[in-house]
């Protein structure tokens, strides 16, 4: 009897274990087995280049869009903005990333003036066609230029990746979550 | 059967019905899983290339918060999918949990039509949504949940 006891007692402490080695879940779409974020240089709004590796150590929330999109791009930057400010001294970890899918547009310098709207940490990044279509690929981005009256606009991929300290892709937030959902990811992903 | 024994029958037979009922209407939903799983197996995409149609997903997944309200997306073939919002590698899967009711629409080349539909509903509440959830759910999968 005492046998058994001990052997309940031996699984339930393991059981414990077992719940708290796998923590908290993400309120994002979490990929198993993670890989590398893939890396790219492109021109960037601090008028220098800018290299996805080179924020290793940080988390980096990696979006996509254009600095004329008027439906899902202000809201997205907004969130992200108010998410990093909710962080608090642990937003300095935090490096948003927006990569534009409309460099006809969107120069280094128009996106830094459009990104300074939300956060000036904000760091946008544009390129040529080609560059940015190899960006896209790599993430599974789609963009489509549609004629709309006036002039045009892109369909285009609304979430943010989330990629951890070690620039692993490690998660997904679908378009429309709230800031409150970033500040829990990241923060997780930040004590990682 | 006499004819004097029919209101008896009738009436245990409705209160039967009523207690059915009553237990679809308010008993807990129960679930193993909040998992809905959904696999791109092996040798799909060189299926699709040999000119097969291969269709692994239906074009409406529904899922139910608090009971089914997490979708995991698994890439068995050889080849990176874009499964439904995301591009997954080879052996790799997504875990997408939903917390809000609402109809999402994500591009998706596991699809033919190149789109998927997701729609979450709301958590049956006891009573009418609860009964009405479970026929659906009964009439869908065959399966009492």
């Amino acid at each position: 009897m005492n046998r058994r006891v001990v052997l309940v007692l031996c699984l339930l402490v393991g059981a414990s274990a077992l719940g708290a080695a796998e923590g908290p879940e993400l309120k994002a779409g979490v990929f198993s087995p993670a890989r590398v974020a893939p890396d790219f240089t492109l021109p960037a709004s601090t008028g220098r280049a800018v290299t996805l590796s080179q924020y290793r150590g940080k988390v980096v929330l990696l979006s996509f869009g254009y600095t004329s999109c008027t439906e899902v791009c202000p809201i997205t930057l907004a969130v992200l903005a108010q998410a990093r400010r909710q962080l608090g001294p642990a937003g300095a970890d935090l490096q948003v990333v927006y990569v534009t899918v409309d460099p006809e547009h969107d120069t280094a310098e128009q996106m830094r003036r459009y990104l300074a709207h939300f956060d000036p940490t904000f760091v946008g990044a544009t390129g040529t066609p080609a560059q940015l279509a190899a960006v896209r690929k790599d993430y599974g981005i789609s963009a489509t230029r549609l004629p709309v009256p006036g002039g045009y606009a892109y369909a285009h991929s609304s979430y943010v990746y989330l990629i951890d300290r070690a620039g692993k892709l490690s998660a997904l937030m679908p378009f429309g979550h709230a800031a409150e959902d970033y500040v829990h990811d990241v923060a997780l992903l930040l004590k990682k | 059967m006499t004819a004097r024994r029919w209101p008896w029958a009738a009436a245990i037979g409705a209160a039967l019905v009523v207690t059915a009922a009553a237990l679809a209407a308010f008993a807990p939903l129960a679930s193993r899983s909040r998992e809905q799983a959904f696999e791109i197996p092996k040798g799909t995409w060189a299926r699709r290339m040999a000119g097969a149609k291969v269709e692994i997903l239906p074009a409406e997944i529904r899922l139910t918060l608090g009971v089914r309200d997490i979708l995991l997306l698994i890439n068995h073939d050889d080849v990176p999918q874009t499964f439904g919002p995301v591009l997954m590698m080879p052996g790799q899967s997504f875990r997408l949990p939903f917390a809000v009711a609402s109809t999402y629409t994500f591009a998706c080349t596991a699809h033919l039509s190149g789109q998927m539909t997701i729609v979450v509903d709301a958590e049956p509440l006891p009573g009418w949504a609860r009964l009405s959830w479970r026929v659906r759910a009964l009439a869908r999968s065959g399966r009492w949940a």
